[in-house]
């Protein structure tokens, strides 16, 4: 009996603890102006993916990271700041992107994240930037064609933690189970392996996938509409206004559409005349 | 952290579940699997000595999350179909058992070897004097060690949220990238891992005092 | 699958993996040492029983221990940044194993200690030897020798552990090969592959040594 008053002791006093530490770890950053920080710096700090093909991926050969996000954050860096500004960039994964973007470390996060309502509760999201749309891959000849297909219960979905396109399937095919893989590359072998039925996820990233794996197909179009948005703190009103001014610059200049044909023109399978701006 | 528990209570349960159920059956057969391949190690017979120290140092130096990846995307392609939780589970017991295995054969060999002698000595056989004489004093020697790895386990089981096996870890990462409150939702996942481990930690230095 | 085999490891890709292997070395070696100080000193405090100081530092031990190193990780580096430092994600991993790892040893070296006989100490007493002098010349030699197994698979377990901090991009082999198998999806497995072989031999030498250091000190 002693012991287990002593153990919920111990309890109690650790949840205070983590409380208290949690209240402290919550000092906003709101009081402070980016656009001006950025501006007297003239640097940018911009949150990347690393490990996402055509999107951000980091060059083994220089150690830095490239792609059509990485490249329409330079630009407007460029536009904010003047020909000079430096534009930086920090790995981010799931986990700690609202973490690194809360503390300070980075001032916006420009990584395949979905505009989302629940998003928004907890960060500012500029215009769009991209619209990805949610579709399939799978084996080819498999009988899943399209998302209704896999509404059957014993159907397994494959996705990635943190994507908010395993949440759609819960909408479009609540009967299907859906497994969270940790990156695109375990779920796809995965998929190979007959863990699932089919892998989910932006477009973008599954013709990727298709040029490189020919046994497996993209099918069923999108389903959804996916607006990636540049994500930054709450309350930086000026930072994104400055940012939503200069997405619509470079989409007048032509600027994006020729980064969107630098990264997105050759891949089979995605509508670039669609896509541009 | 108190709003994470009330909006995810559930998931956080079911995962806690998950854990809690890999867990024992990963230290029930890695206590036993171990504790052979310890016997194996200390026996006369050359054979069994070499299996053991082959099985030890593979298991052991290999990381998990690769063990378990071998069982999730490697055995589907070639023989049956192993789902998220059964693969983390084999992972950890194999993986968890080298550990146990080396602890324990450590806590045989530091019990004097004379005693061994002396039993069979007296009449006994090698197993005999191993399961009557040795190994209750080996576990005296190896316990808080033991309690290391049983913990360890505990907390390794988060492999599983590799493969998606649906544990606390698992939950966790959904729930963090659902509610975008990353600190809070792990903060309460570790609440949740002290729950199993604090009480685990205690009965372990329960048994020590007991056993002393 | 050889052809993907064989494009996995250029000359290019196996490059990046060594020097991912190099900082997950570079943080094991700074973490074991420091760990290893801190850890002695610990469980030295534990066993010896200071009024108040060994049980306050006892329940410290348990509490750091029982938490998943994920969570320590997270904590020093979001946590810290808090308070004014802003640690690099290599140090804030050394700085989590540090503390981690002190705790698991702590009660390894106390464990140890507690094994050797009491009446060894009494005899030291006996003829002469101060309490301090006993511990360090008759207890400590002793105990190290029963304690070297489980320390050296503490410390393999803290060199795969590192790979934890991939999730605060640490550039350790994890990452690495992370990022290799993100140029192509078809080299998850040959990457796995050689991170098992990248961890075995690294973690192997260390059991090696384990072995011969038991041999000689029997």
């Amino acid at each position: 009996m002693k012991k287990i008053i002593r153990y919920i002791g111990v309890m109690a006093t650790l949840c205070a603890a983590l409380v208290v530490l949690t209240s402290c770890g919550a000092k906003p950053l709101s009081e402070q102006n980016v656009l001006n920080n950025a501006k007297s710096t003239n640097t940018i700090t911009w949150g990347v993916k690393a490990d996402t093909k055509l999107f951000g991926l980091m060059n083994i050969k220089d150690n830095e990271i490239q792609g059509f996000e990485v490249d329409v954050a330079k630009a407007l860096t460029k536009q904010i700041l003047g020909p000079k500004g430096k534009a930086k960039f920090v790995q981010v994964t799931s986990q700690t992107r609202i973490p690194l973007l809360t503390n300070g470390n980075i001032d916006g996060i420009i990584a395949t994240m979905t505009i989302t309502k629940e998003r928004e509760k907890q960060v500012d999201f500029s215009n769009s930037y991209f619209d990805a749309g949610q579709s399939l891959l799978v084996k080819k000849g498999s009988p899943i064609r399209n998302v209704q297909d896999l509404n059957k219960a014993g159907t397994t979905v494959l996705g990635v933690v943190g994507s908010n396109s395993v949440e759609n399937i819960g909408k479009y095919a609540p009967k299907a189970k859906v497994l969270q893989l940790s990156d695109y590359a375990q779920a796809l072998t995965a998929l190979k392996s007959g863990q699932g039925d089919a892998l989910t996820t932006d477009n973008g990233i599954l013709f990727g996938m298709a040029i490189e794996n020919p046994g497996y197909e993209v099918v069923g179009g999108s389903f959804t509409n996916e607006p990636y948005g540049i994500a930054i703190n709450k309350g930086q009103t000026q930072f994104k206004g400055s940012i939503n001014q200069a997405l619509k610059h470079i989409e007048k200049t032509g600027e994006y559409n020729k980064i969107l044909y630098k990264w997105f023109g050759n891949v089979q399978g995605f509508n670039y005349g669609e896509a541009k701006r | 952290m108190i709003s994470i528990f009330a909006n995810y209570g559930p998931d956080l349960l079911l995962g806690l579940g998950r854990t809690l159920l890999c867990s024992v059956i990963a230290l029930f057969f890695s206590l036993i699997i171990g504790s052979m391949f310890a016997i194996f190690e200390t026996t006369p017979i050359k054979f069994l000595r070499v299996i053991a120290r082959i099985y030890i140092e593979v298991f052991r130096n290999i990381p998990l999350l690769v063990i378990t990846m071998f069982f999730y995307v490697v055995i589907p392609l070639t023989f049956a179909k192993v789902d998220g939780f059964t693969a983390g589970t084999i992972g950890l017991t194999l993986y968890t058992s080298a550990f146990i295995a080396e602890t324990v054969r450590s806590g045989i060999q530091s019990v004097n070897s004379g005693q061994m002698e002396g039993a069979r000595a007296n009449g006994m056989t090698f197993w005999q004097s191993m399961r009557l004489i040795i190994l209750p004093q080996a576990y005296r020697y190896v316990i808080p060690p033991l309690g290391n790895q049983f913990i360890n386990l505990v907390k390794n089981s988060s492999v599983l949220a590799f493969v998606a096996g649906f544990d606390l870890m698992y939950q966790g990462n959904v729930i963090a990238s659902n509610s975008l409150d990353t600190i809070n939702t792990y903060m309460a996942v570790g609440v949740l891992y002290l729950v199993i481990t604090m009480p685990l930690s205690y009965y372990m230095r329960h048994l020590e005092k007991k056993l002393a | 699958m050889l052809t993907n085999f064989i494009n996995a490891y250029s000359s290019m890709n196996i490059v990046y993996l060594l020097e991912g292997l190099a900082i997950t070395i570079f943080v094991s070696v700074i973490s074991i040492i420091g760990s290893y100080i801190i850890g002695a000193i610990l469980g030295i405090i534990r066993y010896i029983k200071i009024k108040y100081v060994s049980a306050i530092v006892g329940f410290v031990i348990d509490l750091i221990r029982n938490l998943p190193l994920l969570l320590i990780i997270f904590f020093v580096y979001f946590g810290l940044p808090n308070i004014g430092l802003k640690p690099s994600s290599v140090w804030a991993t050394i700085i989590s194993m540090i503390i981690f790892e002190s705790a698991m040893l702590a009660e390894i070296v106390r464990s140890g200690i507690l094994a050797v006989d009491w009446g060894q100490m009494e005899g030291a007493r006996a003829n002469g030897l101060t309490y301090s002098q006993a511990m360090w010349h008759i207890m400590l030699p002793q105990a190290m020798k029963k304690m070297i197994p489980a320390i050296v698979s503490q410390f393999i377990s803290l060199i795969k552990d590192t790979s934890l901090a991939t999730i605060i991009v640490l550039p350790d082999v994890m990452h690495n090969a992370q990022i290799v198998y993100g140029q192509n999806t078809n080299y998850i497995i040959p990457m796995f592959l050689m991170l098992a072989v990248m961890y075995f031999v690294v973690c192997y030498a260390l059991s090696l040594l384990s072995r011969y250091l038991e041999k000689r000190m029997a």
